[in-house]
């Protein structure tokens, strides 16, 4: 299993709060029984509606094609459990997120596929956003061991919660094996539960 | 996530924390009984009692499972069925949808290969997954409770830690029956007082977002508590708890009491016999101490809840139905962009009353509100209504399971709903997500009983959904309009 201490790479910012999980990858791209081809259609209604309206969505813009951060707002990733969706960020290119809140559900998925997201405060969210956006080719690095995350020269305090900050450490964020390290603690707390013996 | 550490921890051979006897909360109590051990990462491994699957979720887990060689060591806690994509009109095989079919053929084949019990259309059982296994009694309290579906929070409605996973978590849960999980927060929300006429559990819950706001559960569980939840059926609780991850709570949850075992008492995967009181024994030791600890505790008068109706784009932005859209300067700074995108996408503004907007579609079902009480409720409003759906209206109604359904079919609701010129459909999740068929069409607008009034949600990109209680939508079926129901109810004398 790979560690996963730092991404670099160019970003790309994508704008707003509560941006939930049906406008990542609408549920017509669930039709599947693989993640495959979903990077394509990332944000593909928001794309669409921009396109209407003469404007570009981010994932449209050629500035920011090849990004490997994302750079988003509050409560991210809200709504539907849908793995399709950091999957579909996932495939587009992205390898890490930074914002300033995720829901839960969403960094559990993030956590199980190895895509770190960090938090940082709402402001140096913006200011990160604005730097990218005045400089598509700078490079934003993604620091899991430093807490921090670096553009054009600047550092920006991120935090990370210490249980999946030490899994992509050390590599253990595809938790499976260590789940099934030791069979035995499994079947011994499955036997004391009162509801797995039938209440016998 | 990970959030701060627990109170009073000791240490034992794995790590798992020992409490005192006092002062706990149902959730610590049932997580601390589901704690394998601590990981290296400082995760906990939670053991999962019952694990759902359905046809979405569910395939690149088994996928990722055969990749890698491994097995399914307690296939007897996984429960399948189909519910998302299943087609609400004519479902017969194979799907007129090939991707459909196709996803409807994988998880046959895995649920076969892994030896998984599936409830399949025409099985008397199937059904949407979080109105199934409570109706089967699978649903019990002081489990874990882990589906690849966010609505999973719904089974908390019985003192259970029902949480939402993607499909790498199904994945874990299917090869270990475990999860490597955090451990949350717990705020108690107390309603107290009757609700008015016309006010529902739909309601009460669209109320709490509103206050809460979308993201102001991240890192919580939601105990929902006081004598409005206490005077609950079963059914209501479950649409309560069903949203608790529209206000970011992962799981919402309600101490299980005599209304939660007489609904459990008979039920087909129910305890029986001398283990009936054995459960309820345990069951009543799960629940939350009265000394019990929270982070913190938030409490709402049923007096001020009146139907509700979203007007936004997140399920937080909800208004009573008399009650103005307000102004962006109602909320806080960083909120407005958003309150402007809302406005912008629904084609509402500041200051307009719900009860003017004109509805195309209406829809009643989903997780939330497909249960047999909310058919009736929706029924009794056509019957007192006395008119029929307009004809520039579609309205129809999806029971939320097979049993329902039946259930339903029973009672003459069916006749009721096309007699008002409502269209009665099978068992599915349907327009809640328009994974199936039944979609918006362009910018139409639809009164829906569901869960999410989200941007592009009912299967138009540019469609527009208003959240209410069966009952509002009914309402606004036969008017063609958002209405408030309490005028029709008025007419039954109260």
């Amino acid at each position: 299993m790979s560690e996963i201490k730092m991404i670099t790479g160019t970003a790309v910012p994508v704008y707003g709060n509560d941006i939930d999980t049906d406008r990542i990858i609408p549920a017509r791209f669930l039709r599947c029984v693989s993640f495959d081809g979903l990077g394509e259609h990332a944000f593909e209604d928001d794309r669409a509606g921009e396109k209407a309206k003469g404007k570009t969505h981010p994932f449209d813009d050629a500035r920011f094609k090849g990004a490997k951060v994302l750079v988003a707002n509050s409560n991210f990733g809200c709504g539907s459990s849908r793995e399709h969706a950091p999957q579909a960020i996932y495939r587009w290119g992205v390898r890490a997120i930074v914002a300033v809140s995720y829901s839960e559900i969403f960094y559990g998925n993030t956590v199980a596929m190895g895509m770190p997201c960090v938090h940082v405060s709402p402001e140096d969210a913006q200011a990160i956003q604005a730097l990218v956006e005045s400089d598509p080719s700078v490079e934003v690095s993604v620091d899991i061991e430093g807490n921090c995350v670096k553009v054009a020269g600047k550092s920006f305090a991120s935090t990370i919660p210490e249980g999946p900050r030490k899994q992509f450490l050390s590599g253990g964020w595809d938790a499976t094996s260590e789940l099934l390290a030791d069979f035995q603690d499994i079947e011994t707390v499955a036997s004391r539960l009162p509801y797995v013996n039938q209440f016998a | 996530m990970e959030t701060g550490g627990p109170k009073t921890e000791k240490s034992s051979r794995h790590g798992i924390p020992e409490y005192g006897t006092m002062g706990q909360t149902l959730y610590d109590k049932v997580f601390d009984a589901h704690v394998v051990r601590r990981l290296s990462s400082g995760q906990y491994q939670l053991f999962i009692g019952l694990h759902m699957i359905h046809e979405v979720t569910s395939p690149q887990a088994f996928e990722m499972l055969r990749d890698r060689d491994l097995k399914v060591p307690f296939p007897g806690r996984t429960v399948a069925t189909v519910d998302h994509i299943v087609p609400t009109e004519d479902q017969s095989r194979p799907y007129k949808d090939d991707l459909a079919e196709q996803m409807m053929k994988a998880i046959e084949a895995n649920t076969q290969q892994f030896g998984i019990r599936l409830y399949q259309p025409g099985s008397g059982k199937q059904g949407v997954v979080h109105i199934v296994a409570p109706e089967q009694g699978l649903t019990q309290p002081g489990m874990t409770v882990a589906c690849g579906d966010s609505h999973t929070a719904t089974h908390g409605a019985f003192g259970a830690i029902a949480f939402g996973i993607g499909t790498s978590q199904v994945r874990d849960v299917l090869a270990t029956q475990t999860l490597s999980m955090g451990r949350l927060k717990v705020r108690r929300i107390e309603v107290n007082g009757k609700l008015g006429s016309g006010v529902y559990a739909k309601d009460v819950i669209l109320h709490i977002l509103r206050k809460l706001t979308a993201k102001g559960g991240v890192g919580y569980a939601y105990e929902f508590a006081g004598t409005t939840i206490e005077a609950m059926s079963m059914e209501e609780r479950m649409t309560v708890c069903n949203m608790a991850i529209e206000g970011g709570a992962r799981c919402g949850y309600i101490n299980p009491d005599e209304t939660t075992f007489a609904y459990l008492k008979g039920r087909p995967e129910a305890p029986s016999g001398a283990a009936w009181d054995k459960a309820v024994a345990w069951w009543k030791s799960v629940a939350s101490d009265v000394d019990a600890q929270y982070a913190d505790v938030v409490k709402y008068d049923a007096a001020d809840i009146e139907p509700t109706v979203t007007w936004g784009i997140s399920p937080d932005q909800s208004v009573g139905v008399n009650e103005p859209i307000p102004a962006t300067s109602d909320f806080p700074e960083a909120e407005r962009p958003n309150i402007l995108e809302a406005y912008e996408y629904m084609d509402l503004s500041a200051g307009q009353s719900m009860s003017t907007v004109h509805v195309d579609v209406v829809f009643i079902g989903s997780c939330t509100n497909g249960r047999i009480s909310d058919l009736r409720e929706a029924a009794r409003v056509a019957e007192l209504h006395g008119g029929k759906v307009p004809t520039s209206v579609k309205a129809f109604v999806v029971p939320g399971s097979e049993i329902v359904k039946k259930e339903a079919e029973a009672e003459g609701l069916d006749k009721v709903f096309l007699a008002h010129g409502f269209e009665w459909r099978e068992a599915g999740c349907s327009m809640c997500l328009a994974m199936n068929p039944d979609k918006l069409k362009g910018r139409q607008i639809s009164a829906s009983t569901s869960n999410r009034n989200f941007k592009g949600r009912q299967g138009s990109p540019s469609g527009r959904t208003l959240l209410v209680s069966p009952a509002m939508a009914a309402a606004a079926a036969l008017e063609g309009k958002i209405t408030d129901v309490r005028q029709i109810l008025s007419k039954g004398g109260n």
